[in-house]
């Protein structure tokens, strides 16, 4: 194990945390920003550092194809290619599955992908998976687990989830870097509870330095979503961290943190800023929205990022989706807004003041009160009351 | 703004010349000339973000171009001056920001649009004819330190009568603009054109000077003249120039045409070549501290590349570690090595064009004060036969080789 999590406060479920890392000490809980291709698209690592950044997540997947993993090998691994000195994630390549599954086979010796770049197929087995993520040297690495959509039902689920708990042997078994990388598993089993359950249990007795819950946002409804998460974040262990895979809405995260998760990770801040959606407190900004055109105002007068300070909404209007630097300030406020958020979660859980940011938050998100149902039930279960926060 | 030569004669046959521009209060540092202007989209360089930007040398970098006509569409010009302008609105306050129509890359003269009304160019809102008063419009809401008056600017293969039409026209505009400033002309920059014609030049060109403007802005350059013959025609132009005003041309960006503009007496020059390095995938890395050492291989790259610039998409660059050179202080040479940035342009990453252009505009930045040292030393001369004939040998090389 090459970590340390210690818990600094608690409310209920929900819990802030120090997560210790070889290369950074991150406080929880977190989002993760997604670096794909060794780089966070449009900035740069002292902007990622000064937006207070602490892991950037890096897809096995593309890097095995390009530069390859026995180049960042030979060149010193991932951090030093991309001279990033604070934590990496990488993720197993398992997901590509889902997203490109049209030019996937699995098997139970692996995946078979078919190569985006020239066709070829090639087999990601769980062991190949590990030894490539062993070559990147991310902090944080995570074992092939057999994703499935959550929108399909059947025995195809329970293959997966079983099928996952056979692979974490082999991922712990391929390890070569225990003590320099943490492995994570990652719970399985659709959104049956009597699967999940049996998938954490598993994963628990195999004592991982951390634990994931995968196979989500993937198109499920919301109410199955929290259920899954709440129900795996109560059997997982309290002193490992835990991360919600693929979760990057806003209120996804609070829900999640409220409910014990510590560690997030997607691609949505930072792509839908490039189509030109600013996040800010009240939800979503439309820089491309007519209305913008004479608008003076920052993206969030709240904010005090470097695009907010400098510039108006009027000219994010007119480069947003035309010029790079549209995309690039664009995703420097948004993952400045995330890593606020993710700030803002751990300071008021530290100082004891947790249920009174929820319901901050929520008051601002949802000013008419008409707080979707399934947040009124994960914040019941949460011990959060939001009753103020909605519409008699 | 004051502008001060500050030696004169330093070279080029008397011509080449450094100054002084005054942008801010007179305690402020000038900036020097001759000087290099950033390119900028919108008024924001293509890539380099304002914190990027603020740690290139200062204040060589706090000179921007910028097009009026990339705000044709949006934001108005009302929402413009309620915001304050450029330097508000970009949220840049110390820059120095000159405007003129052309920019070279996305704002073009269309010679066979425009008309007596108005001038036509390709933009980045599609093809628009521009009327003076228009154009002024805009000048009015966005409030640069300097901006030029509106040119017809006609390629070199056009008629003679279409030459001088443009001549006419472009200083029948330059009296609108005029009448149009409410600050008379104190921030203006007339337009000299004339195309490949010396007469005409030297026509424009006196009739400019007579004008009530502070500096000139040199049009119908890079558009298809003969180089030999350039010289020529830059020489007719700033002959007939008073002396103590700042002189600005469009079009010339290599260094060889930088340098041939110097000699001629130009100040201020568009990096419209630092955009397309860029965006080719290319890095700078020709030496300019030549005057300093005997032997012209010091600081060379000899594996490869024409010696002024490596393409970092080429496989060689695939495992090299090193940054692109190895006692540069850009931010990019100070992070990243030519590995990375060739892994970046391979999956298309936009990060490497902003690592490219941090590099490039560094670099070029770092020629234009080597160049400038050259005149107050008095060897402008010596630094251009050098810096052409370190080139024209390795081309005779490359030529002998193949």
């Amino acid at each position: 194990m090459a970590l340390k999590f210690e818990v600094l406060g608690k409310f209920n479920r929900a819990r802030a945390a120090r997560l210790s890392l070889p290369h950074f000490v991150c406080q929880t809980p977190l989002f993760m920003p997604v670096g794909t291709q060794g780089t966070i698209k449009g900035l740069t690592n002292n902007q990622l550092e000064e937006i207070g950044c602490q892991i950037i997540l890096g897809n096995t997947y593309h890097l095995a194809l390009r530069p390859g993993a026995e180049l960042i090998d030979d060149l010193g691994g991932l951090h030093k290619f991309m001279n990033w000195k604070r934590a990496l994630l990488t993720d197993s390549g398992g997901f590509q599955m889902v997203s490109l599954l049209h030019l996937a086979d699995i098997t139970e010796q692996g995946v078979t992908f078919q190569s985006p770049v020239d066709a070829k197929p090639m087999l990601l087995t769980p062991e190949e998976s590990i030894q490539i993520q062993n070559k990147i040297g991310a902090d944080i690495i995570m074992a092939l687990d057999d994703v499935v959509k959550t929108t399909i039902t059947g025995p195809r689920i329970e293959e997966a989830m079983y099928r996952t708990l056979r692979w974490i042997d082999r991922c712990i078994v391929a390890h070569k870097r225990p003590d320099e990388q943490n492995l994570f598993g990652i719970v399985q089993g659709g959104l049956d509870p009597v699967l999940r359950d049996i998938c954490v249990r598993g994963l628990v007795d195999r004592n991982l330095p951390g634990y994931a819950i995968g196979g989500l946002s993937g198109g499920e409804d919301k109410d199955s979503f929290w259920r899954v998460v709440a129900q795996c974040t109560a059997a997982l262990p309290e002193d490992k961290p835990r991360y919600v895979m693929g979760v990057g809405y806003p209120l996804d995260l609070v829900v999640c943190s409220a409910l014990g998760a510590d560690m997030y990770d997607c691609v949505y801040p930072t792509r839908t800023a490039r189509f030109g959606t600013a996040l800010i407190p009240e939800g979503l900004l439309k820089l491309k929205n007519q209305a913008m055109a004479n608008d003076e105002h920052p993206i969030d007068p709240t904010c005090l990022c470097m695009v907010c300070r400098n510039y108006t909404r009027a000219y994010l209007h007119c480069i947003v989706t035309k010029d790079p630097m549209g995309s690039q300030l664009v995703s420097y406020h948004n993952l400045s807004y995330m890593m606020r958020l993710s700030k803002d979660l751990h300071t008021s859980i530290v100082e004891g003041r947790f249920p009174e940011f929820v319901q901050g938050f929520l008051r601002v998100q949802f000013p008419k009160g008409d707080i979707p149902e399934w947040v009124c039930n994960a914040m019941e279960v949460a011990g959060i009351d939001v009753s103020t926060c909605c519409a008699p | 703004m004051r502008f001060a030569v500050t030696r004169a004669c330093g070279g080029g046959g008397g011509r080449a010349r450094s100054g002084a521009l005054y942008i801010g209060g007179s305690t402020t540092t000038p900036i020097e000339t001759p000087s290099l202007l950033i390119s900028t989209r919108k008024g924001l360089p293509t890539f380099v973000s304002r914190d990027h930007l603020a740690a290139l040398p200062t204040p060589d970098s706090l000179l921007l171009h910028v097009s009026p006509l990339h705000f044709l569409d949006c934001p108005s010009s009302k929402t413009i001056s309620n915001i304050g302008g450029l330097h508000q609105m970009l949220g840049l306050h110390e820059h120095f920001f000159v405007a003129a129509p052309r920019d070279s890359l996305e704002s073009l003269p269309e010679s066979e649009g425009t008309n007596k009304l108005g001038a036509s160019f390709e933009t980045p809102c599609g093809r628009r004819l521009i009327k003076p008063s228009a154009y002024m419009e805009k000048i009015a809401s966005l409030k640069p330190n300097l901006w030029a008056s509106m040119a017809d600017e006609v390629p070199a293969w056009v008629s003679e009568k279409r030459n001088k039409t443009s001549v006419d026209r472009t200083l029948r505009w330059l009296d609108e603009c005029l009448a149009l400033d409410p600050a008379g002309g104190k921030t203006m920059l007339g337009v000299v054109v004339g195309g490949s014609n010396i007469e005409e030049r030297k026509h424009c060109a006196i009739e400019v000077a007579t004008r009530n403007v502070s500096g000139f802005w040199i049009g119908g350059f890079g558009l298809g003249e003969n180089v030999e013959e350039r010289s020529a025609l830059l020489n007719a132009v700033t002959d007939n120039l008073p002396e103590e005003k700042v002189r600005f041309i469009s079009g010339l960006s290599l260094p060889e045409e930088v340098l041939q503009g110097v000699a001629s007496g130009i100040d201020l020059f568009d990096s419209t070549y630092i955009y397309h390095l860029t965006l080719g995938g290319f890095a700078l890395i020709f030496p300019f501290k030549i005057l300093d050492h005997n032997n012209l291989d010091f600081q060379l790259d000899d594996t490869v590349g024409d010696r002024a610039k490596i393409n970092l998409r080429a496989t060689i660059y695939r495992k090299d570690i090193s940054p692109i050179i190895a006692n540069c202080s850009c931010f990019t040479c100070q992070n990243h090595t030519r590995a990375y940035i060739n892994h970046l342009l391979n999956v298309h990453e936009m990060l490497a064009h902003i690592l490219l252009e941090i590099h490039n505009t560094h670099h070029y930045l770092g020629f234009f004060r080597a160049m400038r040292e050259a005149i107050k030393g008095g060897k402008f001369d010596l630094f251009r036969q050098r810096f052409v004939e370190s080139r024209r040998i390795h081309l005779t090389a490359a030529v002998l080789c193949s």
